[in-house]
C-alpha cells in the first residue's frame, strides 16, 4: 500500500461519483475561506478603528449598512446555490442512479465487532440463505450449509476485492452493533445498522491497494476495525475469484474464510 | 420577600445587603447550601460547573496522550489509576472509550448548560429583569438539589465493575444497549440532569414573562433575557423525548425490553438472547431531537452574554437590537427541525434527507445575521479591551469558523465523506470551546464584581486569555486537516491506518496545544480564588453599564434592590448625544 497518498489533505478519489462531491468540497471551501477572510479584515479594522481612546466618542446613531444586507443576500445566494445546484444533485444522484444490478457486482457485507465480512454470490450470482443460529467460528456470516445457492459463495473477512471500471454493490448490515463502512479514497461512507440492509455502490477508477476504515464507534476495538481495500484489474479479479471459490463437489462446508480474523 | 425591608440597607453600594437582615438570620446551611436564593443557587451552579469543566477537561487531556504517543505509558499519573484501566501505566482502549463518553457527557451537561443556564441564567435574570428572586425559588433549588445528585452518579460510575460508561456521549444502542454497568449508571444521571433542566426551564419561563419590573417591556429586555427565554423552552421542549428514551434505555439493558435491539442480534458469536423487533435508529432520532436543540442551548446564552459585553464595552447601543431578537427566537423555532442531520449515514431516504439538508442551510442565516449584528455593534464604537471584551471579541471569529465549517456537514454530498471524522470534532468545539466557553468566561469576568463585590485581576486575566485564545487554536484548527484526510474520531490508536499516521505529527501539536491551555487555566484559577480577597472592592456599577442587575448592591442582599426599580428606556442606551455621561441607565428616571 502507498502510503505516500495520504497526507493533510483529501486523498486522491479512485471514484466516479467521487470528483462532484470533491468539487462540492471545494466550493464550499472556497467560499468560506472568502466569507471568513473578508469578514475578518473588516473585523480587524473595526478592533483598531473603533479602539478607545483619548478624544475619541461612540456613534449613538446607528450607522446605515446597507452592505450587510447585500452580504447577508451574498451569502443567502450561494447557500441557495449549494443546496441546489451542487449537493442535492450530486446526492440525489448518487443515491437514485443505483447501477444496472446485472452489469454489477454484488457483494454482502455484515459487519461485526471488530472485523467486516464480505460475501460474493459466485459463479451463480445469488447469495447463499445465512441464519444467525449457523454463526460459528468458520462461519462467520452464518451461511445455510443446505442451500444450494450457497454452495459457491465466497466469504472473506476484512478484504475486499473489486474490478476496476466495473459498478460495485454492497448491500451492508452488521450482525451486532452499528459500524460505519468508510472507504476515504472511494468518497464512501454508509452507517451498517443492524436490522437493515442498506445497499450502497461505487466504481472505482484505477487499480490499487486501499483501506477500509470504521467511522462509527462500536466498542473497544473500533480503532482497529480496519480493512483492505483491493482493487484489481478484471484479469486480476477474475483470478482471485477463480482460485478462491469453495471447491464445487465440497458439499457440507460453505466457503471457508479466506483469513482468519 | 418584599423590597421594602431592603430600604434600610447600605446605599453606598458597597453592598453588604445579605447583613443586613437581622430579623431573620437563617442558618448556614439554609443560606448557602439549600438555599432558595436565585444568587446563591447561580452561584453553586456555577462554581458546580467550572469544576466539572476542568475536570472534563482532563479526561481529554489524558487521552490527548494516547493519540499523541499511542502506547506509551502515562507519565506521572499512569501507575496510579489502576491495572485495569491503564495496565503497565498505558492506556486501555475500554478505558479510552469511557473517557471519551465521559468527556463529552460532562463538558455538555455538566458543565456548558449548567454554567450558562442554571449559573448566569438563575444569577443574572433575575437580576436584569428587576425581580427580587425567580418565580419558583424552591423549585430553583429543587433543580440544583437534582443536578448535583446526578452528576455525582456520573463522575462515581467510572467506580463500577466495567468503568463507566463508553459508549461515547451519544450512547448509540446496541452498542451502549450491550455495555458494562456504567452505562445504566449513565442513563439514571442523565435522567437527574434533564430533570433539574425541566424544572429550572418552566422557573426561567415564568419568571421572565411574570415578573419583570416595571416599564420593562419585551422591547427592553437585555438581549441575554431574550437568549435565556429562548433557552428555556428549549430546554422544555427538547429535553423530554431524551428523557424518555433514557427510561427506554434502562428498561433494554435491566427489564429485558428490545425498544432498541432488532430480531437476530449475534454478539461475539453468541445469539443475543431478547425478544428484539426494535429499532436502533429509534434511539438516534429521540436523542438528536433533543441534542440538536442542546446545541443551541449552549450557544444562546452565550451569544446573549456576548451582547451584553459588547454594548457595555463599544459604549454604543448593539446595531439591530430587534434583528438579533427575531434571529434567536428564529434559530429556536429552527433547531427543532434539523436534527436528522446527523443522520444522513444511516441509510435514510432521499426525500428525507433532502428536508433535513434544507432546513440546516435555513438555520444558518439566522447565525449570519446574529453575527452581523454584533460585528456592525463594534462600527463606529469606542472599544475597551477589557478581559471580558476580549473573551466575547474573540467569541466571534471563533464561532464563525465553527458555523462555517458546519456547511460542508449539513450538506449531504460532502457530509458523505466528512461525517464521523475529525473534522467534525474541529467543527463543534469551534462552536463549544473557543466560541461558547469564552463568551462564558467574558460572563464570569463581567459579572464576577456584581457576585462578589470584588473585580477580577485584569492582568490575569488577560493572560489567560491570551495564552488560552493561541492554545485553543492549536487544538482545534488542526482537526480540519485530519478531518480532511479522512481520520474517523473517536479511535484509540489513529496510527493503525495508513491516512491516520499521514496526519499523526498534527496530533502530537494538537496534544500539545491541549496541555497549554489546561495550564493557562491556572491563571483564571488562581485569579477567581485570589480576587475572593484580594480583588479591587467595586461600587454597584463597576463597567459603567445600562442594564438593571447594575443598579443593585454589589453583591446583592437578598431580594436584589434596595428600592424596587423601574425601568424608562431600552437596554443599551449608550453614549446618548447631549448627556454629560456615556451611559444612560434603564433605571434613571433622568438619564
Amino acid at each position: 500500500m502507498d502510503e505516500k497518498i495520504y497526507g493533510w489533505w483529501l486523498p486522491p478519489d479512485v471514484s466516479v461519483h467521487g470528483a462532484k462531491i470533491d468539487q462540492l468540497m471545494s466550493v464550499l471551501h472556497w467560499f468560506m475561506a472568502l466569507l471568513f477572510i473578508g469578514w475578518g479584515i473588516f473585523f480587524v479594522y473595526c478592533l483598531f478603528r473603533f479602539r478607545a481612546r483619548p478624544g475619541h466618542a461612540a456613534l449613538y446613531t446607528p450607522v446605515k449598512a446597507l452592505a450587510t444586507k447585500y452580504i447577508e443576500g451574498f451569502v443567502l445566494v450561494v447557500e441557495v446555490f449549494l443546496l441546489f445546484g451542487l449537493s442535492t444533485p450530486v446526492w440525489l444522484a448518487y443515491k437514485n442512479d443505483v447501477p444496472d444490478p446485472s452489469k454489477a457486482l454484488h457483494v454482502r457485507l455484515v459487519a461485526e465487532q471488530f472485523a467486516w465480512n464480505f460475501q460474493y454470490p459466485g459463479k451463480d450470482g445469488k447469495f447463499g440463505k445465512t441464519d444467525a443460529s449457523q454463526i460459528g467460528g468458520d462461519n462467520p456470516l452464518g451461511l445455510d450449509p443446505e442451500d444450494p445457492a450457497g454452495k459457491d459463495d465466497l466469504v472473506t473477512v476484512n478484504n475486499l476485492h473489486i474490478p476496476v471500471h466495473r459498478p460495485v454493490i454492497v448491500d451492508i448490515s452488521s450482525k451486532d452493533v452499528i459500524h460505519s463502512f468508510n472507504v476515504p479514497v472511494l468518497r464512501v461512507k454508509q452507517d451498517t445498522i443492524p436490522g437493515q440492509q442498506i445497499p450502497v455502490w461505487f466504481e472505482a477508477t484505477q487499480p490499487g491497494h486501499f483501506e477500509l476504515a470504521c467511522a462509527q464507534l462500536c466498542g473497544l476495538g473500533h480503532y482497529r476495525m480496519r480493512g483492505d481495500v483491493l482493487i484489481e484489474t478484471p484479469e486480476e479479479f477474475a483470478k482471485w475469484e477463480a482460485e478462491n471459490a469453495p471447491p464445487p463437489q465440497e458439499a457440507p462446508a460453505a466457503a471457508a474464510p479466506e483469513e482468519k480474523k | 420577600m418584599s423590597v421594602k425591608q431592603h430600604t434600610a440597607a447600605t446605599g453606598n453600594g458597597h453592598g453588604h445587603g445579605n447583613q443586613d437582615h437581622g430579623h431573620h438570620e437563617l442558618p448556614f446551611w439554609r443560606k448557602y447550601i439549600f438555599s432558595v436564593d436565585h444568587k446563591v443557587i447561580g452561584i453553586q451552579y456555577a462554581v458546580t460547573a467550572l469544576v466539572f469543566l476542568f475536570f472534563g477537561f482532563s479526561l481529554m487531556m489524558m487521552m490527548r496522550w494516547q493519540l499523541a504517543y499511542p502506547g506509551q505509558p502515562l507519565p506521572l499519573i499512569g501507575n496510579l489509576l489502576g491495572e485495569t484501566a491503564m495496565p503497565g501505566g498505558v492506556m486501555a482502549p475500554e478505558f479510552y472509550n469511557q473517557l471519551g463518553a465521559m468527556h463529552g457527557t460532562i463538558m455538555v451537561f455538566m458543565g456548558v448548560v449548567p454554567l450558562a443556564v442554571g449559573g448566569f441564567g438563575n444569577f443574572v435574570v433575575p437580576l436584569q429583569i428587576g425581580a427580587p428572586d425567580m418565580a419558583f425559588p424552591r423549585l430553583n433549588m429543587a433543580s440544583y438539589w437534582v443536578f448535583l445528585p446526578g452528576c455525582i452518579a456520573m463522575v462515581a460510575s467510572f467506580f463500577l465493575p466495567g468503568g463507566a460508561a463508553q459508549s461515547g456521549w451519544t450512547s448509540y444502542p446496541p452498542l451502549a444497549d450491550i455495555a458494562p454497568t456504567g452505562q445504566t449508571m449513565w442513563l439514571f444521571a442523565m435522567v437527574l440532569i434533564i430533570t433539574s433542566s425541566l424544572l429550572g426551564s418552566i422557573n426561567f419561563i415564568v419568571t421572565i414573562v411574570q415578573m419583570r419590573a416595571k416599564g420593562l417591556s419585551f422591547w427592553r429586555l437585555p438581549f441575554f433575557v431574550h437568549a435565556q427565554l429562548v433557552t428555556a423552552f428549549l430546554l422544555l421542549l427538547a429535553f423530554p423525548p431524551l428523557e424518555a428514551a433514557s427510561v427506554m434505555q434502562i428498561m433494554d439493558r435491566v427489564a429485558g425490553t428490545s425498544f432498541f435491539l432488532p430480531t437476530g442480534l449475534v454478539v461475539s458469536g453468541e445469539p443475543l438472547k431478547v425478544a428484539g423487533g426494535g429499532n436502533p435508529l429509534l434511539w438516534q432520532h429521540l436523542f438528536w431531537f433533543l441534542a440538536h436543540p442542546e446545541v443551541y442551548v449552549l450557544i444562546l446564552p452565550a451569544m446573549g452574554i456576548v451582547a451584553e459585553v459588547i454594548a457595555n464595552n463599544t459604549r454604543k447601543p448593539l446595531w439591530g437590537y430587534r434583528l438579533l431578537v427575531y434571529s434567536v427566537v428564529s434559530l429556536g423555532f429552527m433547531s427543532f427541525v434539523v436534527w436528522a442531520h446527523h443522520m444522513f449515514m444511516t441509510g435514510m431516504g432521499t426525500t428525507m434527507s433532502t428536508f433535513f439538508q434544507i432546513t440546516t442551510m435555513i438555520i444558518s442565516i439566522p447565525s449570519v445575521v446574529i453575527l452581523t449584528c454584533f460585528i456592525m455593534s463594534l462600527y463606529g464604537g469606542n472599544i475597551r479591551f477589557t478581559t471580558p471584551m476580549l473573551f466575547a471579541t474573540a467569541f466571534l471569529p471563533m464561532f464563525a469558523i465553527g458555523g462555517l465549517t458546519g456547511l460542508p456537514l449539513g450538506l449531504t454530498a460532502s457530509d458523505i465523506y466528512l461525517h464521523d471524522t475529525f473534522y467534525v470534532i474541529g467543527h463543534f468545539h469551534y462552536v463549544v470551546a473557543p466560541g461558547t466557553l469564552f463568551a462564558l468566561f467574558a460572563g464570569v469576568y463581567y459579572w464576577y464584581p456584581k457576585a462578589t463585590g470584588r473585580q477580577l485581576n485584569e492582568k490575569l486575566g488577560k493572560v489567560h486569555f491570551w495564552l488560552s485564545f493561541v492554545a485553543i487554536n492549536f487544538v482545534f484548527m488542526p482537526m480540519f486537516f485530519q478531518g480532511m484526510a479522512g481520520l474517523s474520531r473517536r479511535l484509540y490508536d489513529p496510527t493503525v491506518y495508513a491516512h491516520g499516521r499521514g496526519v499523526q505529527a498534527l496530533n502530537v501539536l494538537i496534544s500539545w496545544g491541549a496541555w497549554g491551555l489546561g495550564l493557562a487555566q491556572l491563571f483564571f484559577i488562581v485569579n477567581f480564588f485570589l480576587s475572593l480577597k484580594k480583588g479591587a472592592r467595586v461600587a454597584e456599577n463597576p463597567w459603567n453599564a445600562t442594564t438593571l442587575e447594575w443598579a443593585a448592591p454589589s453583591p446583592p442582599g437578598h431580594g436584589n434592590f434596595i428600592t424596587e426599580p423601574v425601568v424608562y428606556r431600552e437596554p443599551y442606551e449608550y453614549s446618548v448625544p447631549g448627556k454629560s455621561n456615556d451611559y444612560s441607565p434603564q433605571f434613571r428616571a433622568e438619564g
